[in-house]
C-alpha cells in the first residue's frame, strides 16, 4: 500500500522541530531515518498529519566522549554506530547489536534514536540500553529532562516520551576496562526481529567470581526487562557452566508482560529465554577479564 | 495535498521535480522518471527488490520519501550500464547465470555494487551476509553468490 497523505517539513533546527511538535502534538511525527516509520505509513498503521524531517540536523548527530560517558546524538545512523572509532573501542556490545539489525541498506538510514523511540519489543538497542543503564535526554515544551533507559520503555511501541517531546541524546556510561559482554538472539532469519534475545554485561573479580552483571531480555516481553533474579543469583558466584545455566533459568521470571504473536507464541519465546541468556552469559564470561 | 520541490541527481543527470510529500523514492523513480528497473516487491523494506544507491550507499527506495533525498545522488540499475556496456557486476551475473526471472536482480546487483565498493574482496560468508536482505524466489541464491565471487576473481586477476 502507499502512505496516506501528510504534510512534510524539513526541520531547520531543533527549536523549529520542537515548535512543530508543540503545535501539532500527536499529529506530528519526527522523521529521522524512516526505516520503521515508513513501513508503518505504508501499512497505514500510522496516519500523522505532518512529518518533521530531522535527518539533517547536525545538532542531533555526533558521538562525543565526556566525563566517563559516551554521548550519542539521536540521529546518528546505525551504520555510523557500528563504525565510529569511539564506539568500536569502548562499546563493542553496541557494535555487535547493530550488526543484528536488519540489513546494511536499513542501517544506512536507520538511526539509534529512531530505533529507541520506536520501542519495538523485539529490537536490540532498547535492551542494550537497559543493560548498560543508559540515560536518554528528551526535549519538549517544558525544556530538557532525562529519563533512565529502565523507565523509558513502557510497552510495545510505547515510551515515556510525550507527543510534544523529542529524544535528542543518549548518554551511556563507559564500561570499566575488562568488562565482558554478550548478545545472543534467535530469529528465523539473520536480520529478522528477535523471537527472544539476551544482552549481558558482566564484570569479574580477580578470583573469577561475578562482581557485577546486567542481563536484559529482548523480544519475549512487551518491553525490555532486566532479569533481576538471575542477576542476584550470580552475584559473587564462580562463573561455571552449571551456575550460568541455573541463573539463565531464572531469567524467565522477569517476563511480566509476555509477547505472543504469529512469529512466536509466548510459550515458545519463554522456552528460548533461558537458552539465549545462557549463551550471552557464556560469551560475556569468556570476554570478561579477571580484574 | 502538499507538494515538495526536489533538486537531485539521478544516474548522473540533474533532475528537478515536484512530488507529493508521501511519494516514496521508489514510486518517484518508477512513475515520474519512468525508471522501472527498480522493483516493488513487499513495499515495507523486507525483500530488497527496491534497492538503489543514495550517495553511493545501498538504500531501500520503498522506505525513503523522495523528499528525504533532495540534493542527493541516486543510482538505479539503469545507471550502471554505460554506452551499452554492462557493469562488471551485471556481466558477472550474466556469466554465472545469477538470475532467472530477473525481478530481484536490480536490487541484488546494486547491493553487490555497494558491498564491493566498501569491501573489494569479501569472503563467501561476507557476501552471503551482505545479500541476506535481498530475497530471490527463483535461483536458490547459489549462482548469485558465484556471480559476486566472479567479479572479485576477475578484479584480482586484472589488478
Amino acid at each position: 500500500m502507499k502512505p496516506p497523505p501528510f504534510a512534510y517539513e524539513q526541520a531547520g533546527s531543533l527549536a523549529h522541530t520542537l515548535n512543530l511538535l508543540a503545535q501539532h502534538g500527536s499529529e506530528a511525527r519526527p522523521l529521522a531515518g524512516g526505516q520503521s516509520l515508513l513501513p508503518m505509513l505504508a501499512l497505514r498503521l500510522a496516519r500523522p498529519t505532518i512529518l518533521v524531517d530531522i535527518g539533517r540536523l547536525d545538532e542531533l548527530s555526533g558521538v562525543n566522549r565526556s566525563n566517563g560517558e559516551l554521548v550519542l546524538g539521536a540521529t546518528v545512523r546505525q551504520r555510523q554506530v557500528a563504525q565510529n572509532p569511539e564506539i568500536v573501542q569502548v562499546l563493542p556490545l553496541l557494535v555487535a547489536a547493530t550488526r543484528l539489525i536488519g540489513h546494511p541498506a536499513i542501517r544506512n538510514w536507520g538511526t539509534i534514536g529512531g530505533s529507541l523511540a520506536h520501542a519495538d519489543p523485539a529490537a536490540e538497542y532498547p535492551a542494550v540500553m537497559v543493560a548498560l543503564d543508559a540515560t536518554f535526554v528528551a526535549q519538549g515544551p517544558k525544556g530538557e529532562h532525562e529519563i533512565s533507559a529502565r523507565d523509558f520503555f513502557l510497552g510495545p511501541f510505547t515510551t515515556a516520551l510525550e507527543d510534544t517531546e523529542l529524544l535528542t541524546r543518549i548518554r551511556i556510561p563507559r564500561p570499566r576496562p575488562g568488562t565482558g559482554w554478550g548478545i545472543e538472539e534467535v530469529a528465523r532469519r539473520h536480520g529478522d526481529f528477535a523471537l527472544a534475545g539476551a544482552v549481558v554485561v558482566l564484570e569479574r573479580s580477580v578470583e573469577g567470581t561475578c562482581r557485577r552483571v546486567a542481563i536484559a531480555v529482548i523480544g519475549a516481553n512487551a518491553r525490555p526487562v532486566r532479569a533481576m533474579e538471575a542477576e542476584q543469583a550470580l552475584a559473587g558466584q564462580p562463573l561455571t557452566a552449571p551456575v550460568l545455566r541455573e541463573a539463565a533459568a531464572l531469567a524467565v521470571k522477569a517476563i511480566d508482560d509476555p509477547l505472543s504473536d504469529v512469529h512466536g507464541s509466548a510459550t515458545y519465546r519463554q522456552r528460548l529465554v533461558p537458552v539465549v541468556v545462557q549463551r550471552a552469559l557464556q560469551a560475556a564470561t569468556e570476554r570478561a577479564a579477571l580484574a | 495535498m502538499q507538494l515538495v520541490r526536489l533538486s537531485l541527481k539521478v544516474n548522473g543527470q540533474p533532475v528537478e521535480a515536484e512530488v507529493e510529500a508521501r511519494t516514496t523514492l521508489a514510486d518517484f523513480l518508477r512513475e515520474q522518471l519512468g525508471l522501472t528497473g527498480t522493483k516493488l516487491g513487499c513495499e515495507h523494506g523486507v525483500c530488497g527488490s527496491c534497492t538503489v544507491l543514495v550517495d553511493g550507499a545501498a538504500a531501500r527506495s520503498c522506505l525513503l520519501l523522495a523528499a528525504q533525498v533532495d540534493g542527493c545522488e541516486i543510482t538505479t540499475i539503469e545507471g550502471l550500464t554505460s554506452n551499452g556496456t554492462l557493469h562488471p557486476v551485471q556481466q558477472a551475473f550474466w556469466e554465472a547465470h545469477g538470475l532467472q526471472c530477473g525481478f530481484c536482480t536490480p536490487g541484488m546487483v546494486l547491493t553487490a555494487v555497494a558491498l564491493l565498493n566498501e569491501h573489494p574482496a569479501p569472503s563467501e560468508s561476507e557476501i552471503r551476509e551482505a545479500l541476506s536482505g535481498n530475497l530471490c524466489r527463483c535461483t536458490g541464491y547459489q549462482n548469485i553468490i558465484r556471480a559476486v565471487q566472479l567479479v572479485v576473481e576477475k578484479q584480482q586477476r586484472a589488478g
